[in-house]
This record gives C-alpha cells, structure tokens and sequence, in this order.
C-alpha cells in the first residue's frame, strides 16, 4: 500500500501542474495515468499543434508545454505510475483508498482528478462479431512483430501507424493496406516509400475503400472490403491491424458515486471538491457554472484545490498563503540554493 | 433564425433554431440533441461529432479543410458526405440544413 497526500488522477497539464501547487505546500503526490506518457490530450491529440493562450507564453506546442510543466514540477518528486488505471475507489474513516489495474493500492486523504474526458483507449473496428478476435487475430497496436511473419496482413487507416507498419511489415510479411480515401494524413515520405514497393508488387494498397465484414471461426480468414460505389473484394487474411486513432471513455470513474452530468463532475467553485469529501475534479472533467474547458482554468481549479488538499491532509497546521517569489519555505521546496 | 434538422440513425428528428455563428456541433449540444458528442469541445480533434450531410445541402457548405477529412478517417463508419459538425458554422444560407447523426461516435 502506497501512502501519500494526495493522489492524482490523470498526468495531462492540469493533472501536472496541480503537483506544482501542492509541492510547493509540502505534500506528497502519486499520479496514475493511462497512456504511457504524460501530456494527455496535449501529447495524444496536438503535440505539434501550436497553443495560442497559455498567459506569458505566446505559443507553445503541446509537446513543449508538457516538457515545460515536467521541468517545473521535477522538485517534488512525484510518483508517476504510467500505463495504469484506477479500477475503484473505497472510502475508509477520513482516507480514500484506491484500486489500479495492475494491483497496487494507495491510500490518501485526498484524491484529485483531472482525467481529462477519460482514459484514451484504441478506436475499435465498427464490425459486428470483431470483438472475439481482438488479441488474436486483430489488434490495435503492435507489441511483438514476429507473429506476423509470412502471414498475411491487413491493414487499415491512413496516419502514420497504418503507414509506418505497412512499410515495416511488408518486409516479412504480405501486406495489403486499406483507407477510405486516396489523402493519406501519414508521412508523405512513407507513402511515397510504400508506393515504390506498391510498383514492385511487394504491397497492396487499396483506396475508398472500408471495411465491411470478416470471415473466419476461431481465427480470421478473410476480410471483404466495400468500396463507396458498394464494389466488395475478399482479400485472404490471417491478421487484421486497425489504426483509427485514440478516443476517449471515461472508464470506471462514472462508478464512484460522484455527482455528475453526462460525462463531467460537478464540483463547487471554492476548492473544487465534488460531492464527496476528498475527492476533488479539476480541468476537462469538471463542470460548474461558467465552465471553460481551457488549460488555464485548469491551473486556477488546481490552484484552489490544493489548499483545501493542504487542510486535510495537515488537519494540525495553519494554512498560510504564499507567494512563490518570497516565500523561503517554498525555496526550499523548489530545491533552490540560499 | 437558421433551423437546423438534426436526425439520429432510428429516424427521430428534432428541428432547432440555431443563432447565426454557432456551429452546427454547438446547436446540437446547447439543445440536448442526442447523438452528438464532441468529446473535444469543438478543437477539431476527437471526430466524435461526426454528421452525415444530405448531398444537396453538402455542396452548399465550404469544403473540408484537410485536417477535418483527416479525423474523418477516424470516426465512427465514415461516408462520402461525413462532416464534423464543429466545423459547420451556422449561416443565413443554412436555413432548413439537414444532418443525421451515425449510430454511434466511437
């Protein structure tokens, strides 16, 4: 069982920079994130998209905002547990103790979340009956290339994955790469790449076209492709790799009894503490009166939710505001020489 | 006001008066319009708005950028006439616009 002062939910802007506040007041924090990175939206859906209204920073990619928050809270040494999810949270007297996928538990006064609009998981095939093959014959991403030798592959959508790993593929396997339309958003030097081998008959690539059913009992055999004028084609295939991005699902927190409206948590604009004492949501997944979803606000919910953060897990000591600019005790915490 | 004819893929409809600026996403979500998510808030990145435009009315509307046919490519059974309805700014013109929403946004 971890200890800790405050546990955070989610390691995109918000989730990072609510560290910085409440390192800088002296607590502890774990956070927990699904991806394999932090940054959230900023690294999973804009890294190399310019933002335009972070105060005194005039423009600055997600990627770069992200490394610069990382920068900023590197003092407080705070736990990340990557690639992990909160399954359950469990009330016990004043604590709150937390469940992940991979086993661990925590305990903490408070909880903050700042999950964003959820957990990102892979955008899955919109077939009928795909399901029972995800794992063994279809998949999202790839982790070990080498069962994919001398089979016949399938792959669809047109970024950089479905790109990269048809190129990749193509040299141990035989690779047939399938998008809806003729633009492909994926690198055009990879495409260009794959057009080449498209010429020497080493891949196929085949455009407007969708997928439209899959054939086969415990593993697929075939695929049929329709085309916008309703053309199928049956295309013989022992795997089938999908790369239609990332969406978000909320995931287990709708289960926690908090207060909510669709998909947001209502919270007071105070502290920012939802309807149950010690959990608090701060960022996208908050919803108040006037509510902006802007990184901004974020920071500011972070902010206030730090202090009532601050009160319950020190019930003993006095709260005093602080600037970061005079504050000694802040210095010290930030790792600053006298 | 410019109305705006929303339909689901069970065939319900609901007919809204959309303010002039908005986008046809926005429309949808301030009136509780099911079957319209738009996870993103409108930053043309999670393709969980998706419509599907009647061809009449499609020429009608400014072209995709290609950023927008390229979250396309993700949403949920794309078709010639999918649009993101955040990238649908309501007009004058638009008056009688009809959209139907996919079975589902992701």
């Amino acid at each position: 069982m971890i200890n800790t002062d405050a546990v955070i939910i989610g390691a995109g802007p918000v989730g990072l920079f609510v560290i910085h506040q409440l390192g800088i007041k002296g607590l502890k924090t774990e956070v927990i994130d699904n991806l394999d990175k932090a940054g959230g939206q900023c690294i999973e859906l804009y890294p190399d998209k310019p933002i335009y209204d972070i105060p005194g920073i005039p423009s600055c990619t997600g990627k770069e905002l992200t490394d610069k928050l990382i920068e900023q809270i590197k003092p407080f040494k705070s736990n990340f547990h990557l690639n992990e999810r909160v399954e359950e949270v469990k009330q016990e007297e004043d604590f709150w103790i937390l469940k992940t996928n991979k086993g661990k538990t925590f305990k903490s006064k408070n909880v903050v979340i700042a999950g964003g609009v959820g957990s990102f998981e892979p955008r899955k095939l919109s077939i009928k009956g795909s399901e029972k093959y995800e794992g063994k014959s279809l998949f999202y991403s790839v982790s070990d290339k080498t069962k994919f030798k001398n089979k016949k592959i399938s792959i669809f959508g047109g970024g950089d994955s479905a790109l990269d790993w048809a190129l990749e593929l193509s040299k141990i396997s035989k690779v047939t790469i399938i998008h809806r339309r003729d633009e492909f958003r994926g690198a055009p030097h990879t495409l260009s790449e794959l057009k080449k081998l498209e010429k020497l008959g080493k891949v196929s690539i085949k455009t407007k076209y969708q997928i439209d059913s899959i054939e086969g009992d415990k593993n697929i055999k075939s695929i049929i492709i329709k085309s916008d004028d309703d053309k199928k084609m049956k295309i013989d295939t022992d795997y089938i790799l999908s790369f239609f991005g990332l969406i978000m699902k909320l995931g287990p927190i709708a289960e926690w009894g908090l207060n909510m409206d669709k998909k947001v948590i209502n919270v007071n604009t105070n502290n920012f503490q939802t309807n149950k004492k010690g959990i608090f949501a701060i960022g996208d997944i908050c919803s108040y009166p006037g509510k902006l979803k802007l990184i901004l606000s974020g920071f500011h919910e972070g902010a206030l939710a730090s202090v009532e953060c601050f009160k319950r897990a020190r019930p003993n000591e006095k709260y005093r505001f602080e600037f970061t600019t005079s504050s000694k005790q802040i210095h010290e915490r930030l790792g600053l020489k006298k | 006001m410019p109305k705006i004819t929303y339909i689901d893929s069970s065939g319900n409809q609901k007919t809204i008066e959309v303010e002039i600026g908005l986008t046809v996403m926005e429309g949808a979500i301030q009136n509780n319009v099911t079957g319209i998510d738009a996870d993103c808030g409108g930053g043309m990145s999670c393709a969980t708005c998706h419509v599907y435009v009647k061809e009449e009315w499609l020429n009608k509307l400014p072209k995709a950028e290609d950023a927008e046919q390229d979250m396309i490519d993700m949403a949920f059974q794309p078709q010639k006439n999918s649009r993101l309805s955040c990238q649908i700014t309501v007009t004058e013109n638009l008056d009688g616009l009809t959209v139907t929403t996919p079975e589902k946004q992701n």
